[in-house]
């Protein structure tokens, strides 16, 4: 019925102006008489009670959480340069469950008869041979994996996730535009814009008594893990890596539900069964959720080109020591020319009831009207054209829709928008309130704690180059500093000192001319991409951290002078890094990976420690070389509280070498990697030290009996060399 | 009459850097192939000695060899030792329906069954679609030809037009390309073929296998006897079924010939195909003899 009050209090609030969907179309939000749809009136009673300025605080709030923790509104390369943003419509579309409940048995029964076609296609192949679908069509798929024909799935399953692409005709019919079978996409993302609608909404996604969407992934990791044909196997998520799509989803999905993140390198099949290598050696893998095309995934026996895979899973497969969700070969289901015939499929083979519409199963309705929803641009709402992204998962209890998912509103229609159009997030509503749900395991659930020793080798050496890009890249900063203080307290352009310096910043090599050398750019872009590679062990906020620090140094590149303006910045680098090592000491779970980080972080400050002393601190370095070698180092602040004096060239090695209360001396410092070696994995056989253990104490007795008279430039870069060896052997023990 | 060969290869893969681990996939093991060839033995011996090694059948009913490679090895020799009755085979070309009619045979047949013809006619993983092909095989057809006939009349086109040259091309050279020099080895003889056919509507598939060393008395010695040799299959209706021609020798395939494996391109029947975790290339040789130990009549 028309609500001409209602339709009035709309055109008042600050929004809805001008919100006029085409009378011969679908519209979400009004009916054909131009009312609000009832499950829509409460959200659209408070939302045109919202003024101006607060919608737009609001819409900020939302954008503001995508761009910090954006995983797949904001996609990076693989230096982690650039990223895109995906616009975000703020304004959610609104389903009442009665609705959806039809719209989730229709995708259920489709689930199920692709189940029945998959497993057809690689079994007996009746359906070709009864005539039901042509031999032509299914053998021109390049998504028909031949040498999986014949090879039926250990969980008696070919399809365990799936996503379909649906939208509701004029007629207020549903109907299904594509299917995702093969590695569906775009979970993450679900998730992503729900949380952002609700920090958007967040009272009125309280009152709304909104579906929510935990327990459907609880349930969806549960069967997985249930899945393991492998006594004690793994179960992981296995990503085309940081060069491939959705890469940050993957590590998303693999932090939110708990599970590891695998790139083909870190899985071999020996034996008939798959392992992961990792630093504690190699590990049974029973269960991976594929976010790899399936030709990629097996370049002996697939895509012969595919460099992301793992050769030999095909026969891990077929030996059914494996599970794969979904099957290799499940992309055959998503060929738009299979559509057509799913509906005579499911007739003969007494599938949905008859009076689904036949519209259902045609993939014709792609070009079909579809229904149009508010799509927030520029401070007013407008009718778009609705897309919806919707997943199913198969749990202990059968196929599960989950409740929400998200919708692509297109803005072609509308000149105004950005041409990629939007995405925003659903509301399942419920007349009453809904449970309240987290992803926290409840009493009876199988909660699978990761455990000790399966830290991957992949992402253990990230870890480790990434604590010592990190670190040289604060000993470039402290190092430049030091040069244009310099530079800016004397006036000087050149004296011995400063030409030992640039002499040393050759060597690193950082080009001392440039204000920001691009050789410490490359060191922070290195520091970026290992970080990219182990996405899903670092926390957002370190990620975050590190991609500002590298914007800002890039930033700062283009404009810097030398001199003040120079030591200023470099200052504020620090300032940065000093937040970023916050971060991950704060935040990270100190376990395997951390101690990686940890040593890669303190291995390269002993060496640079080493270096900088070998050239600053020898007899014949320039005057003010000292005093350099302890700015550089952070003790310029001990030394003089403790000496109160100029810098005298045994007490300042001393501090910088053998004392034990500071955290940068070279003592210290391998100190502390012995004590985190020994915690590493086959440290110790039967009593006896493992080479990198005798190489580490080794360095360290070296060193240790010594005294500051006798640690002359030659033991310095003795130590250097022996630091080297120790970065091999442990490569060589772990991350290879 | 029937002839019985000893066939010997030998595969030897250098590598320029150590390889770590690997897997290795042969299709070097002929098959027993009713009315076309009988293995009496056949075994390929590996060194170094691999870890795991274990046969299976392929989906176009190859025998596939699996192999893994645990330590670091320089190099990998594969021996094959066989010895093969092989029968005659077609001696002519046999009667076909018109090109034009066998797209309506094609869909009378509801299988997917490794010799049904669909698989031969789309796109395969070497053989994209390639309109270049069309236009010539378009102009090199005689009008109204019968499927047989085609199948001769491009095989022999290919044989005038191209030439034989072992340097020309490298084993993942692009049919396309080496169509664009007109020179290359079998693979691209047999690639090119295949590409012209399916772009006429017929099945075609690849096939590799072994050539007779020397020529029988009084025959020509046959181009590609030195090494693993490939030739095409093509499907010529319900009627008649496959008829297996070697391009690079304008001939149709029979006593000379011994079948290891078929698929829809080389990437299904690659005699080596292999993984390995190395830094670096690999260079591969291969010797081959074929020697007929005897006849036997019919």
């Amino acid at each position: 019925m028309p609500q001409p009050t209602r339709r009035q209090a709309l055109e008042q609030g600050p929004g809805f102006a001008g919100y006029h969907p085409r009378p011969d179309g679908f519209d979400e939000l009004l009916d054909g008489e131009g009312g609000v749809r009832p499950v829509w009136r409460p959200f659209a009673d408070a939302f045109a009670r919202l003024s101006e300025a607060d919608l737009t605080r609001r819409a900020a709030r939302g954008e503001q959480y995508l761009h910090d923790a954006g995983v797949f509104f904001r996609r990076h390369g693989a230096a982690g340069g650039g990223g895109r943003t995906w616009p975000f419509s703020p304004v959610p579309l609104i389903l009442h469950e009665r609705d959806w409940r039809d719209l989730a048995d229709g995708l259920v029964r489709r689930a199920e008869l692709l189940e029945a076609v998959a497993a057809d296609l690689y079994g007996e192949n009746r359906l070709v041979a009864e005539g039901l679908l042509p031999a032509g069509l299914v053998a021109a798929s390049s998504a028909w994996l031949r040498p999986l024909v014949g090879v039926l799935p250990v969980s008696g399953r070919h399809l365990h996730f799936l996503a379909f692409d649906v939208a509701r005709g004029p007629c207020g019919r549903w109907h299904v535009l594509r299917d995702h079978a093969d590695s569906p996409a775009g979970a993450g993302a679900a998730l992503e814009t729900r949380l952002a609608a609700q920090r958007v909404f967040q009272e009125l996604f309280q009152d709304s008594h909104v579906h929510r969407m935990a327990g459907f992934f609880r349930a969806f990791r549960d069967a997985l893990a249930a899945l393991n044909p492998v006594g004690g196997g793994r179960v992981g998520i296995l990503t085309a890596g940081p060069g491939g799509a959705n890469y940050f989803e993957h590590a998303y999905l693999a932090r939110y539900l708990g599970f590891m993140l695998f790139e083909g390198e870190d899985i071999a099949v020996e034996n008939g069964m798959a392992t992961v290598r990792t630093v504690a050696g190699p590990h049974p893998l029973g269960v991976v959720w594929r976010q790899l095309r399936a030709g990629q995934a097996d370049p002996l026996e697939l895509d012969e080109m595919s460099r992301a895979g793992v050769p030999g899973l095909v026969s891990a497969l077929r030996d059914g020591a494996l599970t794969a969700a979904n099957a290799l070969g499940s992309g055959v289901l998503e060929d738009p020319a299979l559509a057509p015939f799913l509906s005579r499929i499911a007739t003969v083979r007494g599938g949905p009831p008859p009076d689904t519409p036949e519209s259902w199963w045609a993939a014709a309705a792609r070009a079909a009207p579809r229904s149009t929803a508010p799509l927030w641009v520029q401070g007013a709402l407008r009718p778009a054209p609705a897309t919806l992204r919707l997943f199913l998962a198969r749990t202990a209890d059968g196929w599960q829709v989950m409740p929400g998912g998200y919708v692509r509103l297109d803005s072609k229609d509308h000149a105004a928008a950005q041409d990629r159009g939007a995405i925003a997030d659903i509301w399942v509503v419920s007349d009453g309130p809904v449970p309240v749900d987290t992803m926290a395991a409840g009493p009876s659930d199988t909660y699978i704690r990761p455990l000790p020793g399966t830290l991957p080798s992949r992402a253990a050496d990230n870890l480790f180059w990434l604590g010592r890009y990190v670190e040289r890249a604060e000993a470039a900063i402290r190092l430049l500093r030091a040069l244009h203080l310099r530079m800016a307290e004397t006036g000087v352009r050149d004296n011995p000192l400063l030409a030992s310096l640039r002499d040393y910043l050759r060597a690193l090599p950082l080009d001392p001319h440039e204000t920001v050398p691009q050789g410490l750019l490359d060191t922070l872009d290195a520091a970026l991409v290992c970080a990219s590679r182990v996405h899903d062990r670092f926390s957002i906020d370190g990620w975050t951290a590190l991609r500002n620090l590298n914007e800002a140094a890039e930033d700062k590149a283009r404009t810097a002078r030398a001199g003040d303006d120079t030591a200023r910045i470099m200052t504020g680098l620090l300032h940065r890094l000093a937040g970023l090592s916050g971060l991950v000491h704060e935040n990270m779970y100190r376990f395997t990976g951390w101690r990686f980080l940890i040593l890669g972080r303190e291995l390269e400050r002993a060496s640079g420690m080493a270096s900088a002393l070998a050239h600053f601190a020898d007899p014949a370095a320039p005057e003010g070389a000292l005093d350099l070698a302890m700015e550089v180092g952070d003790c310029s602040m001990t030394y003089q509280r403790r000496y109160s004096l100029g810098a005298q060239r045994n007490t300042a090695v001393d501090l910088m070498v053998f004392d034990s209360m500071n955290p940068r001396s070279i003592l210290f410092l391998l100190e502390r990697m012995r004590s985190l070696i020994t915690l590493l994995p086959g440290a110790e056989t039967h009593g006896v030290m493992s080479p990198l253990a005798r190489a580490v104490l080794r360095a360290h007795a070296a060193i240790a009996v010594e005294t500051p008279e006798t640690v002359d430039r030659a033991a310095l870069v003795a130590l250097g060399e022996r630091l080297d060896g120790i970065s091999n052997l442990l490569s060589a023990a772990y991350l290879t | 009459m029937a002839v019985l060969y000893d066939i010997a290869l030998k595969v030897r893969q250098h590598y320029a850097a150590f390889a770590a681990a690997s897997r290795q996939t042969l299709r070097l093991l002929p098959p027993t192939l009713a009315g076309e060839q009988q293995v009496v033995a056949a075994a390929v011996d590996v060194l170094p000695q691999p870890a795991e090694r274990g046969d299976r059948q392929d989906f176009f009913g190859n025998i596939a060899t699996d192999l893994v490679f645990g330590g670091a090895h320089e190099a990998i020799v594969y021996a094959l030792t066989a010895r093969v009755r092989r029968e005659p085979g077609r001696m002519t070309l046999p009667e076909a329906p018109p090109v034009a009619a066998l797209a309506q045979e094609v869909a009378t047949i509801h299988s997917l069954a490794p010799e049904a013809p669909h698989h031969f006619l789309g796109p395969s993983p070497r053989l994209p679609y390639m309109p270049e092909f069309t236009d010539y095989v378009h102009a090199i057809l005689p009008a109204g030809a019968h499927a047989a006939a085609a199948v001769e009349a491009v095989g022999q086109a290919l044989h005038r037009d191209m030439a034989f040259d072992a340097n020309a091309t490298e084993a993942d050279t692009p049919a396309l390309e080496a169509f664009h020099r007109r020179r290359g080895v079998c693979q691209d003889f047999t690639h090119i073929m295949i590409a012209c056919l399916r772009a006429l509507g017929i099945p075609a598939g690849y096939v590799s296998g072994f050539l007779r060393t020397t020529p029988p008395p009084g025959r020509p010695r046959l181009q590609g006897a030195d090494a693993m040799h490939a030739w095409v299959r093509a499907w010529c209706g319900r009627e008649v079924g496959w008829v297996d021609y070697d391009p690079t020798n304008a001939c149709l395939a029979g006593s000379g010939h011994v079948v290891v494996a078929r698929g829809r391109d080389y990437s299904d029947v690659a005699p080596v195909r292999g993984v390995l975790r190395s830094a670096g290339g690999q260079t591969s040789r291969h010797e081959v003899t074929m020697t007929p130990i005897g006849e036997e009549p019919l």
